[in-house]
Formats: C-alpha cells, sequence, structure tokens
C-alpha cells in the first residue's frame, strides 16, 4: 500500500497561511502565560503540598472544602479523584500541614471514635499488629510469618484494579487465600472501611521547588545548544539555528497549549518535552538530509524547490512516522490512567506541532536566510569596486 | 555471501539469547518466570508505590555541639591551669547557611595571663583559631579545614545511622545515600519502594534517638520557675533543667545532674517486649565498661531516682531498686510498634544532627497497582496499533519493521536488567521515543527502497541503495539525539537522567535492529532465490 507516491505539493508556496497560523499559537500561547502570571506550575516545581485522595463514589468536594479549611480543591479527570493542594510553606510547616489534612480527612469520612483500624488506609503492619491478639482468641493459631502473609494477601487483594485501594465490603475478602470465616469476622469487628483512599502524597520544599526548576530550563537549553552545534557541523550553520528554533517553537506551543487548557507543568510533563524535543528534532533533520542530499545532485534548480522537492520525497515517510508515534501516544493517552494524563497529553500536542514545524517552520527559514544571503551577494557584485577597495 | 549472512544471523541469535536471558533467567515454572521478571524489571517508585524523601542535615546541630564540647573542654583546662575567666558562651546559628558562623566567646581573661591562655588554646583546642576583641575578650571561630570536615563527618554519619535504621526495617532494596553538591547542600536522598506506611518510616528516620540516663536532682516541678525558686532562684552547679513527656496538658520538669551517667553509646543491644503487666518495653543491654560505670552508680543511690532521657525530654524516673549493672529498661509504652521502633532506633545509634524533611513524594500500593496496570495496557494497544499498521502498510517487509521492533525492546530492557536500572516514568518517556525513532529508521529504508525500486533498479540493488541511502540519515538523527541526551545525563536530576539513559540505550538497539537485523532478515530472504522478481514492500 502506499498513499503519497510521487507527490508534488507546493509546501513552501503556501507557507504563508502555516507561518502566520505558527505565529498565531505562538501569541496565543505566550498571551495566555503571561495572563497567568508564568506556566502553572506542578508541586513538584511551586513547592507545596498536594495530597490525591479517591473516593468511593463521586467526591464530596463541598464537604472537603468545608472540613479542611484553607486548601485547593481540584477534581481530578479520573474517576473519584480529587487532588487536595495547600500553597507554599517552609518545609516544617508543610510537613505537619500535611499530617494534619491526612487526620481531618480520617475525622470527616472515617470513624476514628470507634477505636477501629481504617482497612483502606492500613498497612500491612498496623493491620497484622491489630489482628494478631483477636485471632490468637478465636482460636486461629498463626505464626508470625503466616500472619504476615495473610495482610499482605489482603492488601494486595485491596490494591489490585478494579478495587483500586478502596474495599467496599469486607465480603469482598472471602476468595483470598488464607481468609476463613474466623478471620472474616474478626476483620470486621477489628476494622472499617472508610470511603476514602490516600493515593499519593507530595511534599516538596520551596528551595527544591526552586532548584528543580531552574534545572530543567537549564539542561533543555543545554541540550538545544548541544544539537545545534552537532547540526551545524554536519549541515551549515544555519540548518542548526532554524532546527533549535523549529523545536523552540514546538516547547513554547506546547507549553502554551498546556497553559490555555489548565494544566500543570511538572517534572514529568518536561520529560515529555524533552521526548517531543527528540522527536521534533528526529523530523527535522530527516528532511534536511534529504535536502543537503538533493543540493548535491542538482546545483542548477533553486533551494526553493530542491527544499520542496526533499518534503515531498519524505512525505511519505513523515505521515507514516508521525502516524504512528502519534497511535502509540494516544493509546498512553487513552489508556495511561492519571499518572501518565499530562504527560500523554504534552506529547499528543507535541508530535502534531512537532511534524508540522519541521516543514513548515524550519525549512522556511533556511530558505529565508538563502535568498537573503543570496541578494546581498548581488548587490555585493553590483559593487566590485568598492569590494576589491576593500581587499586591496 | 551466503556463509557471511549465516555468521550474521549467529550474531543475532546469541544477542537475542543473552536478552532474553537478563530477562527471564532460567525458570523452571510459571511462576519461577513471573519472579524472575519482577526481579529484573525494576520499577521506579512512581510505577510501583513507595516513598522518596529528601531529607537535609542541619549540620549546624553538629557545630553547635562540637562548641558545646569544646567549651566543656576549654573551662575545666582553664580551671586546671589557674586561669580566670567571666564567661564562656557559643553563638546559636539558626540555619544551615550559618553553619560557618560559629563561634565562642569567651570573656574576661585577666590581662597578665594573655599569652598562656593563647598558648593553651592553641595546644588544647587546635581546631579553632583564636582572634582577641579587646584586652580581656576573645572570640573563637572553627579552622574553615575542620568545619569542612565536621560536616562531612555529620552527613557521612547521617547516612549510615538511616541506612542501619531502614535497615532494621526489612524493606527491599533501600536507597540511602547522598544528594545535591557534597559541600554545601547536606541532603541525603532515601528512597524506600513498596512502603505503606510512610509516616511511620519518616518518624524512625527522624528520631534523634539520643539517648541518656542521669541522676535526678529534683522534680517533678510544675514550672521552670517553680524548680528554680526552691534553689534561690539560680540553677545549683552542675545541673540543668529537662522537661518531662507524660503530661497532658501541665507542663513537668525535673532537674538533672548536667553529665549523664550512661548515653546511647554505652548500649550493647536493645529490644522489644513486654512486662509482667503485659505492658510494652524496651529493654537494653550496655557495654561492658559502661556496665561497671553504672553498678558503681547505682549502688551508692539505692533510694534515688534515675531519669532516662530521650531525645532531651525525660521518658521516665523510676527509683533505683537495687544495683544495676547491665541491663535497664524503658517501660510504659504505648503499643508493640512504639516498643519496636524504640528498640530500632536505639540499636541503629543517634543521629549527629536533626534531619528536615525538604520534598516527600509518596505514591500509593493501590496506585501503583492501577499505574502498572493501565502502562501494559496502554503499552500494548500501541504496540498492536503500530504492527497492524506496519504490516498492512509495508505487507511482508513489514515483518521485517516489526521483528526488528520487538527486538529493539526486548534488547532495551534486557540492557536496563543488566544494568540495574530502575523503569521510571520518564524511562518510559524514553522508550516512546525510542519506539517512535525506531519505526522511523524502519520507514526510512523501506521508503527509500521503493523510491530506488521506481527508478528501475533490481531488487537486490534497490534493497543495498535503500540501506545504504537512509543510513546516513539514521546517523544523523541518532547522533543528535544522543548528543543531547549526554547534556540531559550531565547537567540532569534524577528522572532526567533516567529518560536519557534508557533513549541511549535503546537508540543503539535502535540502529542494531533496525539497519544490521533488517537487512540481514532482507538479505536471507534475497539470497534464497537465484533472480528475486518482486519485493512484498
Amino acid at each position: 500500500m502506499e498513499l503519497f507516491k510521487n507527490t508534488n505539493f507546493d509546501f513552501l508556496g503556501k507557507k504563508w497561511p502555516f507561518i502566520i497560523a505558527s505565529l498565531a499559537l505562538t501569541v496565543v500561547g505566550i498571551g495566555s502565560l503571561a495572563v497567568k502570571g508564568g506556566p502553572k506550575y506542578g508541586i513538584d516545581f511551586r513547592g507545596g503540598a498536594v495530597m490525591y485522595v479517591k473516593f468511593a463514589g463521586k467526591p464530596p468536594v463541598d464537604q472537603i472544602r468545608r472540613s479542611l479549611g484553607e486548601v485547593s480543591v481540584q477534581e481530578m479527570t479520573t474517576e473519584n479523584e480529587v487532588m487536595i493542594g495547600t500553597e507554599l510553606k517552609d518545609e516544617k510547616t508543610l510537613d505537619a500541614e500535611r499530617r494534619q489534612m491526612a487526620d481531618k480527612l480520617a475525622a470527616t469520612f472515617g470513624q476514628p471514635s470507634s477505636g477501629k483500624l481504617d482497612f483502606n488506609n492500613s498497612s500491612v503492619q498496623a493491620l497484622t499488629d491489630r489482628l494478631r491478639e483477636p485471632l490468637q482468641k478465636a482460636g486461629a493459631q498463626l505464626t508470625d510469618q503466616q500472619l504476615k502473609e495473610l495482610g499482605g494477601a489482603v492488601l494486595d487483594f485491596r490494591n489490585t484494579p478494579p478495587r483500586s485501594g478502596l474495599l467496599s465490603s469486607f465480603d469482598q475478602l472471602s476468595g483470598v487465600p488464607g481468609v476463613t470465616p474466623v478471620v472474616l469476622n474478626i476483620l470486621k469487628q477489628e476494622c472499617y472501611l472508610s470511603s476514602f483512599v490516600i493515593r499519593q502524597v507530595e511534599v516538596v520544599g520551596p528551595k527544591v521547588g526552586g532548584d528543580l526548576r531552574r534545572q530543567a530550563v537549564l539542561v533543555t537549553l543545554a541540550a538545544l545548544g548541544g544539537m545545534l552545534i552537532y547540526i551545524a557541523f554536519r549541515f551549515e550553520w544555519i540548518y542548526g539555528v532554524a532546527a533549535v528554533i523549529a523545536v523552540f517553537h514546538d516547547t513554547v506551543i506546547t507549553i502554551g497549549v498546556f497553559s490555555v487548557l489548565d494544566k500543570e507543568i511538572s517534572l514529568n510533563v518536561v520529560a515529555a518535552l524533552l521526548t517531543l524535543v527528540g522527536y521534533s528534532m528526529n523530523d527535522t533533520i530527516v528532511i534536511f538530509d534529504r535536502i543537503r542530499e538533493n543540493v548535491k545532485l542538482s546545483r542548477r534548480e533553486t533551494l526553493e524547490t530542491l527544499i520542496n522537492k526533499s518534503i515531498n520525497q519524505t512525505l511519505s515517510r513523515t505521515v507514516m512516522t508521525s502516524g504512528l508515534t502519534f497511535l502509540t501516544v494516544l493509546a498512553l493517552f487513552l489508556y495511561g490512567g492519571p499518572v501518565l494524563h499530562t504527560f500523554s497529553l504534552a506529547l499528543v500536542v507535541g508530535i502534531l506541532i512537532g511534524t508540522y514545524s519541521s516543514v513548515f517552520v524550519a525549512s522556511p527559514i533556511v530558505v529565508f536566510w538563502h535568498n537573503y544571503t543570496e541578494s546581498k551577494r548581488r548587490t555585493a557584485g553590483a559593487v566590485p569596486a568598492k569590494q576589491a577597495a576593500r581587499r586591496g | 555471501m551466503r556463509k557471511n549472512l549465516n555468521t550474521k544471523l549467529a550474531v543475532i541469535v546469541v544477542t537475542v539469547l543473552v536478552c532474553i536471558y537478563g530477562i527471564v533467567g532460567l525458570p523452571k515454572s510459571k511462576d519461577e518466570l513471573v519472579k524472575n521478571v519482577a526481579q529484573n524489571l525494576r520499577l521506579g517508585l512512581d510505577l510501583k508505590g513507595g516513598s522518596h524523601l529528601i531529607l537535609q542535615v542541619q549540620v549546624q546541630d553538629a557545630a553547635k555541639a562540637e562548641a558545646d564540647g569544646t567549651i566543656e573542654r576549654l573551662k575545666e583546662e582553664l580551671k586546671k591551669a589557674a586561669i580566670d575567666f567571666a564567661a564562656i558562651d557559643r553563638n546559636d546559628p539558626a540555619t544551615v547557611e550559618d553553619t560557618d558562623k560559629i563561634q565562642i566567646d569567651v570573656k574576661g581573661i585577666p590581662a597578665v595571663k594573655t599569652s598562656e591562655f593563647r598558648s593553651l588554646v592553641a595546644d588544647r583546642v587546635p581546631a579553632w583559631v583564636l582572634t582577641p576583641v579587646n584586652a580581656s575578650e576573645y572570640r573563637m571561630t572553627m579552622r574553615p579545614s575542620e568545619m569542612l570536615s565536621l560536616k562531612q563527618n555529620t552527613v557521612k554519619t547521617s547516612i549510615e545511622t538511616i541506612d542501619n535504621r531502614i535497615n532494621g526495617l526489612g524493606l527491599t532494596e533501600p536507597v540511602v545515600r547522598q544528594h545535591g553538591r557534597a559541600d554545601a547542600e547536606f541532603e541525603i536522598e532515601v528512597q524506600l519502594p513498596g512502603v505503606d506506611d510512610p509516616a511511620r518510616v519518616k518518624s524512625i528516620m527522624q528520631t534523634a534517638a539520643v539517648l541518656e540516663l542521669y541522676d535526678v536532682k529534683g522534680g517533678p516541678f510544675p514550672s521552670q520557675e517553680q524548680a528554680l525558686s526552691q534553689h534561690g532562684g539560680v540553677l545549683p552547679f552542675n545541673t540543668k533543667m529537662v522537661r518531662s513527656v507524660r503530661t497532658e496538658n501541665a507542663e513537668s520538669w525535673y532537674l538533672l545532674s548536667r553529665i549523664p551517667v550512661i548515653t546511647g553509646r554505652d548500649l550493647r543491644g536493645a529490644r522489644p517486649g513486654q512486662d509482667e503487666f503485659r505492658k510494652w518495653q524496651v529493654g537494653f543491654t550496655l557495654t561492658q565498661e559502661a556496665a561497671g560505670r553504672f553498678g558503681r552508680f547505682t549502688e551508692p543511690n539505692i533510694g534515688n531516682r534515675l531519669a532516662i532521657v530521650l531525645d532531651n525530654q525525660v521518658k521516665l524516673a523510676p527509683t533505683i531498686q537495687a544495683k544495676l549493672t547491665d541491663e535497664a529498661r524503658i517501660t510504659n509504652l504505648s503499643n508493640e510498634q512504639e516498643a519496636s521502633d524504640l528498640a530500632l532506633v536505639l540499636r541503629a545509634g543517634a543521629l549527629p544532627a536533626g534531619l528536615v524533611p525538604r520534598a516527600e513524594s509518596s505514591v500509593g500500593p493501590s496506585l501503583g497497582a492501577d499505574s502498572i496496570h493501565q502502562g501494559i495496557v496502554s503499552g500494548l494497544v500501541g504496540l498492536t496499533a503500530v504492527v497492524l499498521v506496519m504490516l498492512v502498510y509495508y505487507r511482508k517487509s513489514g515483518i521485517n519493521a516489526v521483528l526488528a521492533l520487538v527486538l529493539n525492546t526486548i534488547i532495551l530492557i534486557a540492557a536496563l536488567s543488566y544494568f540495574q536500572a530502575t523503569l521510571t516514568l520518564p524511562g518510559i518517556a524514553g522508550i516512546i521515543l525510542t519506539i517512535g525513532m525506531a519505526v522511523d529508521s524502519n520507514v526510512l529504508i523501506f521508503e527509500r527502497i521503493r523510491e530506488e525500486l521506481r527508478t528501475g533498479k533490481t531488487i537486490v540493488a534497490a534493497v543495498d541503495a535503500g540501506f545504504a541511502k537512509a543510513w546516513w540519515t539514521i546517523v544523523d538523527t541518532h547522533v543528535t539525539t544522543i548528543v543531547s541526551c549526554a547534556f540531559l545525563f550531565l547537567f540532569g536530576s534524577g528522572p532526567v537522567k533516567g529518560f536519557a539513559v534508557t533513549l541511549v540505550i535503546g537508540l543503539v538497539a535502535n540502529v542494531f535492529t533496525a539497519v544490521f537485523v533488517s537487512k540481514v532478515i532482507f538479505d536471507f530472504e534475497l539470497s534464497g532465490k537465484r533472480q528475486p522478481v518482486a519485493l512484498s514492500i
């Protein structure tokens, strides 16, 4: 099967609408960043305390706000999960506050006063400590090892999907090996099931956050610089500059899209941005490589024609590769779950823009520069006397 | 040609076998296979669940302790040398950054004793530099080299202590190591895979666990003022005031001798247990030397009280009933966990300085389980889609690409396993880019072969030309990316480094699979026929 056989689209002839679109996107992105006061940083860059809590039903957002006081509560795209965060404080307060948040959650949505153990938020150690004596009294003779295994098996069952950390009834456990009716009764007697589970906790002090942010920017710039030098060495320096500008354009637009959608830039999104830098660079180099080859083959044609030809020759490859990579990333976006969500979003946006920028940003820059130096040389040629004088 | 091809084929087969061995080992059953894979494929904390902490060692604590020790020693030496002094004090640097500002102020040295005092300081406390403020006052600051080694030792001892404590918990593969620059940040990184109770582990790590046993001189008093009023408003010589813990709202203070009888360093062991009333306790044993000292102290002090002070708080102050030698215990603990945690920290030793958490990230076990599940599902969906499209679009040659792709993934995972690298979320980003570039290499080659075929070349020549022409493009794209990875690796932190490492391994593997392996498969197929007439591409 072949989709693009000997195509001859005039990409560079139609470059203006695309360049304008690019500029518009960039402006919208930068505008959104300016209005919102810079990118919305994730907790790892900003500093603060964040807790991801999953509820058995729809999260009672108002109740959470009421009982926890000064916190931000945000519903996640994944089902029944909320993100509860506090703002930037110094390290010691953050730690204390995070503990308070957990205590208040337990007080509001659990039954700490009953004296029972919260099964859904319990650790293996706490569970086995709790069950040891009642089990002995009930006549179940278990060694410490057996008890530990039992605790591990029960909690493993609780943790695996579809339970995903929340048990709604103790009877669900009856199929777990080692859970006899006696054990089940004691579990019911010693534990209760709260309607929430704390899935993830992140506490970042202000200094660590600032350091990470600086480092991420620095590292990205260093990597871009390295690529520029290599491409300049392999091609001409203008190719290196063009490729880096194109990649920079992709990054800015992606960050802009994040700003417009109100998504946070976390360390994982930075990893995604680096991926997109690599991807977009790869795409640009493939086209440049073809341009270099075509320039060697035919010196007669104008650079613009040659570049157009090169883009057309690599079009089939561009569409195939982008399409396939896009498919992988789309799968990640759709099925990857909350942890991979923002990460894959950055790639979904980035791959589209990265592919497009190789054709409509990187290539026109090379043409512009070429035409500019050409016209300069021509005007220089018109006044040879002056040049000769300078040489002399 | 055929023989040459066989050698190449052998290279590929051996590589595949080595890689598969690296991932699955030599399993004898299905359970063992699953176990081996889980063991070899190290998932990072963000995927598996667990805690990641960055703690800052409060090195100023160690500097203060060092200054306190120096003051004690200096006072004694001055007394021995019969040099009078009015006061010796230190300042109180509050932050890590201020550690270097530690200083000892000596006041009221008689002018006639100046040279004697100077030589005594130079002789007895050589770690400190003496500068005169005026005729009778002096300031002592720490030598920079001494300060540096004090800081380094403090961080090193902290790491060792935390390591000991965590090892006592029986976790699998915990990591405790220096984080950031050694000379300026004093940070420790702790990774605790699979921890399901991070709060508890954190408190175990952060407990200073400074245990001291003192002679009780008086108390308990409801307040410091009341204690002082009984002694005419001043603290009696060689005593100090310490707060007690076991009170609800009311404060309670003890007057203790200034120098402890026994300290945590005298411990030989500590273990949790239950007393005669089934209350939890920690019993500890002393070293031989300390046991002798303890015996000599307790014998004449029967009927007096002994204070057990943990982290500057009186835990309890029982009356000495009989001569004690090598054993003592802390009773009345609230539960088993408190007892076993206390015994653990006492065994592991005290921290030389406080620890402040700078960052923590804990992923609960259920989120970890979900992430793995979703990671596998999305990975399979994505890969299946790629395979299908490749097979439809490039027909039989698509098989080449799929084989190369699968082999690439196997090599990548095997390399991670051989290097004992962990797979984190940014690592997955690296894998995605690898797959993207692997697909790209195949597409580049195939498209080139199609182009060459269109110009009317024979199949064998077209395949050769296709590979040859795509080669430099592949080199350029790969080297550019590897160059950028080198920068990421040099300047990046943990997650970014993980991305770079995974990507470089993947790219190197890709050059092998997409170019070498794929070519061998083509050659093998073409060499079978004398005059190949059609290529399924």
